[in-house]
């Protein structure tokens, strides 16, 4: 189910480009850490994770962290 | 021939809380997944657009930083689609001013319900009975409290139940009958006196409701005193 951050056609929302940028600039972060900083319910941060994860442009390692993959590090430039 | 009965399933207190995916009015959730780590007050209604439940809903609405200070998310749902889950939240907030401002589950099909006991056949067959499922952040179902359709819940209760069990996990502790972790006043005013006029059921009705002398926040939404 579609968050609203990648359309059908592969394009990303502004929702989801703001949260790509936050993890440029500040690295891997947890979701926790993600809910904190832009003030969204920690329910629907997870929720345009799984979504953004599903979808290429970022992966999760050990200890929930979120950091960019190269796709999504592209999106960004 | 041997009678078959369809057997609905009933969570029950210890039990780990049943997983599902379902549409919200806050977008997406895989539950209980997307809330580990926060307790979940996980309430269903009967329907939207129906006065009893708006009540709860403004009432939960009002006591929402309450809830999160505890760490708490509130999630709704009734059998009803997103879209009229939405309207019924804009028309409460153009009418009272009051956002709600937790998801609700829009469960048109009813799968939700039946994974959680909430329907109770004897009272209704097609709409949730006002059911609590208190779910703690390890996915854990702690407490259940089950109202019929005709009354509405007291939010402070579910609030004190929050704080009870915080209380005993943290303290290795059991707590009393009516304990509250400090004293206060529960205020009961002249309005929570009001009882609630069954909504129409009819267009006539409705378009004539306004006209009858009660307190009406919509049509389908009016409050009467007892003579």
């Amino acid at each position: 189910m579609s968050t609203g951050c990648v359309s059908p056609d592969g394009r990303l929302s502004e929702k989801a480009l703001g949260l790509l940028k936050l993890l440029e600039e500040k690295g891997a972060l947890t979701p926790v850490e993600i809910a904190e900083i832009t003030k969204r319910p920690l329910f629907q941060v997870r929720s345009s994770l799984r979504e953004l994860t599903e979808a290429g442009f970022i992966a999760s390692s050990e200890g929930e962290k979120y950091s960019l993959t190269e796709k999504g590090r592209a999106a960004l430039s | 021939m041997e009678e078959v009965k369809e057997v609905i399933s009933m969570p029950r207190i210890g039990d780990q809380a049943p997983g599902f995916e379902a549409m919200t009015t806050m977008g997406p959730i895989k539950f209980p997944e997307d809330f580990k780590g926060q307790w979940v007050v996980f309430f269903s209604h009967p329907a939207d657009f129906t006065p009893v439940c708006s009540t709860e809903f403004l009432a939960f609405a009002q006591m929402n930083e309450e809830f999160a200070k505890r760490n708490v998310q509130l999630l709704g749902l009734s059998i009803d689609s997103v879209f009229s889950h939405i309207a019924w939240a804009m028309n409460l907030k153009e009418k009272t001013g009051i956002e709600i401002p937790f998801p609700i589950v829009a469960d048109a099909d009813g799968r939700v319900a039946k994974l959680y006991g909430m329907l109770h056949p004897g009272e209704s067959s097609t709409a949730t009975v006002r059911a609590v499922f208190i779910i703690d952040p390890n996915g854990k179902i702690r407490a259940i409290i089950y109202y019929p359709l005709s009354a509405g819940r007291n939010m402070r209760e579910i609030l004190r139940l929050i704080d009870a069990l915080q209380t005993a996990d943290k303290y290795g502790v059991a707590t009393p009958a009516n304990w509250v972790p400090e004293p206060q006043v529960w205020e009961f005013t002249e309005e929570n006196t009001k009882v609630i006029v069954p909504p129409p059921t009819s267009y006539e009705e409705a378009v004539n409701r306004a006209k009858q002398g009660y307190e009406c926040i919509d049509w389908y939404f009016c409050k009467k005193k007892l003579s």
